[in-house]
């Protein structure tokens, strides 16, 4: 039952995006999609969290390295009570304190990301820092798998495997496509789960687009085990709206208003199905 | 005579002993760092990266996230290049209040050549919002500078150089505070302002002035960022003339600071720097003579510039 209703609540921001981005005509929407139901299953079921006191120090930290698809995390602060509607409203507005990637302007927010192959090093530091402070948080980065051209990921990977950083979770949203097209044409990254293994982190594959899966994995992770944990999220890019699933050109392309109603419909039919199932 | 880096380490680890929030970050520098010391006493609060300069910084924005008191420890020349971005968006943009210690700044690698000079750190992170900028003098000023840094709400970036200086300050009874310059003689007949080891130079040249009977005002600006606007200000005002010396290229650094500051005004500058050139191979001392930011250059250019009269182009045309 618990997945049927992450599910529900997946489809729920899944609506909402494509309704900020229609409006504020600028996204990666894409990037967006592929990612949403990892970010629902963390933000309501894994991560320790709290809204109203949201510089907890006993939090859970999740650090959006993928800064691109901030609007997916947009939606999900806001189902999460961080952020109100009226705020997420603006997005795309002159003077928003919604930028196009995230900022710490933002509750719930930890650090400003958006240059690529940043976020597993300040994981990395915050990770640390809970060992040393003997304090109990975890620690979760979500990457892109265009992001893995960046080589300051590895020199992050070798340091979290170096000090044995069980309380970290690194995380990427493997759809297959960036900007110019297939990861694989750009530049291959299919050995991706050897070079991390080799790199002494503890990986993990899942099918990201089943929120089922999410949640196992999730909780199959040994935070005891002296070693950083990868889960390799595959993912469609566009997940949830037919016409965008797998087409590069969705990166950040921005729907029509025939594209924009279709999506709400397609997105809509589905949050019915899965209220229905959930109330019987 | 004693250097910077290691009254710096020194100092920071007395510091940490007591404030086990202080965190001593490098890349394999511990040895040009001389945090040796620090990092056998005291391992729980060293962290090394190995050679990762970007990790490092990112790391070190983490560390200052959770609350730990960042001192983030390397050569100038690949902090403020391949770790820039880190600097950029993880520190400066991020507010993180990292402090990054860039040993061995400016030319202080002398002849190993231009890979290892940094000649554009103030240029860069000037531009950054939420980036300081402090270039300390000499020994006792380095450490004050530490004692202000360890609880400073704000990213800082420190250069200080390889080999043993001069003392600028005879005794530790004297204010340092960050973004106010302070005044080593006064005159009002030009003004020579230092930063970092140039001071000690410019301080000479100052004293061969007044021996002259020229009364030069010199200037110690450590502080580049917050700078101490007034300083140049009253500068100007009384003196009708100032001199910049910089480690650093001619663009950007000091001699930018005070001309920008002085945009509107008819107060002729002269910049001491390096010029847009690869710097000529020798050791520090050799470099700072051939571009004449030793005492005896600034003396003769400080000649030259009072001798020149300013009441038409000329100063434009040279």
């Amino acid at each position: 039952m618990k997945a049927k209703e992450l599910e529900l609540q997946s489809e729920r921001n899944r609506k909402r995006l494509m309704e900020i981005v229609f409006k504020a005509k600028a996204a990666h929407i894409g990037g967006d999609l592929s990612c949403l139901n990892v970010l629902t299953v963390l933000y309501f079921d894994v991560m320790n969290l709290n809204p109203a006191n949201p510089k907890d120090p006993a939090r859970d930290r999740f650090i959006m390295s993928k800064g691109h698809c901030v609007e997916a995390l947009y939606v999900t602060l806001e189902s999460r009570g961080f952020i109100s509607p009226d705020v997420t409203n603006t997005l795309g507005e002159f003077g928003s304190v919604l930028a196009g990637h995230p900022t710490t302007e933002i509750s719930g927010i930890e650090v400003n990301t958006g240059a690529l192959g940043h976020g597993l090093s300040i994981g990395v530091g915050i990770a640390l820092a809970g060992k040393m402070n003997k304090l109990p948080y975890k620690t979760f980065v979500l990457m892109g798998d265009g992001e893995q051209g960046e080589g300051s990921i590895y020199e992050a990977a070798m340091a979290a495997n170096q000090y044995k950083l069980d309380n970290l979770v690194a995380i990427i949203d493997r759809n297959g496509l960036q900007i110019s097209g297939p990861t694989e044409e750009i530049m291959a990254i299919e050995d991706v789960r050897q070079r991390w293994n080799a790199m002494g982190w503890d990986v993990q594959d899942v099918n990201g687009d089943n929120t089922e899966y999410i949640i196992r994995i999730f909780n199959s992770i040994d935070y005891d085990n002296h070693r950083p944990h990868l889960l390799i999220s595959h993912t469609t890019k566009g997940k949830g709206v037919s016409y965008m699933e797998g087409v590069p050109a969705w990166h950040h392309g921005i729907p029509c208003t025939e594209q924009y109603e279709q999506a709400i419909l397609e997105i809509s039919e589905r949050i019915m199905n899965l209220e229905k199932q959930i109330s019987v | 005579m004693i250097a910077c880096r290691k009254i710096f380490t020194d100092t920071l680890l007395t510091l940490a002993r007591t404030d086990r929030n202080i965190i001593a970050v490098t890349t394999d520098a511990r040895g040009s760092v001389m945090l040796d010391d620090f990092a056998n006493e005291l391992p729980e609060q060293f962290v090394e990266c190995g050679i990762a300069e970007q990790n490092a910084v990112g790391i070190s924005a983490g560390l200052a996230h959770s609350g730990k008191k960042v001192f983030t420890c390397g050569p100038a020349c690949f902090y403020v290049a391949r770790s820039l971005e880190q600097i950029k968006v993880d520190v400066a943009y991020s507010r993180n209040d990292v402090k990054i210690i860039g040993v061995s700044g400016g030319v202080a690698y002398g002849a190993l050549g231009a890979s290892h000079h940094s000649l554009h750190d103030m240029a860069v992170l000037r531009t950054f919002p939420g980036m300081n900028i402090v270039l300390p003098s000499d020994a006792r000023q380095t450490k004050k500078l530490v004692k202000l840094l360890v609880n400073y709400p704000e990213a800082v970036y420190v250069r200080i150089g390889r080999a043993p200086v001069p003392d600028v300050y005879e005794n530790d009874d004297f204010d340092f505070t960050i973004g106010k310059a302070n005044v080593l003689l006064e005159g009002n007949d030009l003004t020579i302002i230092g930063t970092g080891e140039t001071v000690y130079h410019a301080y000479q040249a100052g004293r061969m002035l007044h021996k002259k009977g020229i009364k030069a005002r010199v200037l110690d600006m450590a502080s580049i960022k917050p700078y101490d606007r007034d300083a140049i200000l009253y500068a100007a005002r009384e003196t009708g003339r100032i001199i910049t010396v910089e480690e650093h290229s001619r663009f950007g650094g000091l001699g930018s600071l005070v001309t920008e500051t002085l945009a509107e005004s008819p107060v002729p500058v002269k910049i001491i720097g390096i010029p847009d050139e690869n710097v000529i191979h020798g050791n520090s001392s050799e470099i700072f003579a051939y571009y004449g930011l030793d005492a005896a250059g600034i003396f003769k250019a400080a000649l030259n510039f009072i001798a020149q009269k300013y009441t038409d182009y000329q100063f434009i045309l040279g």
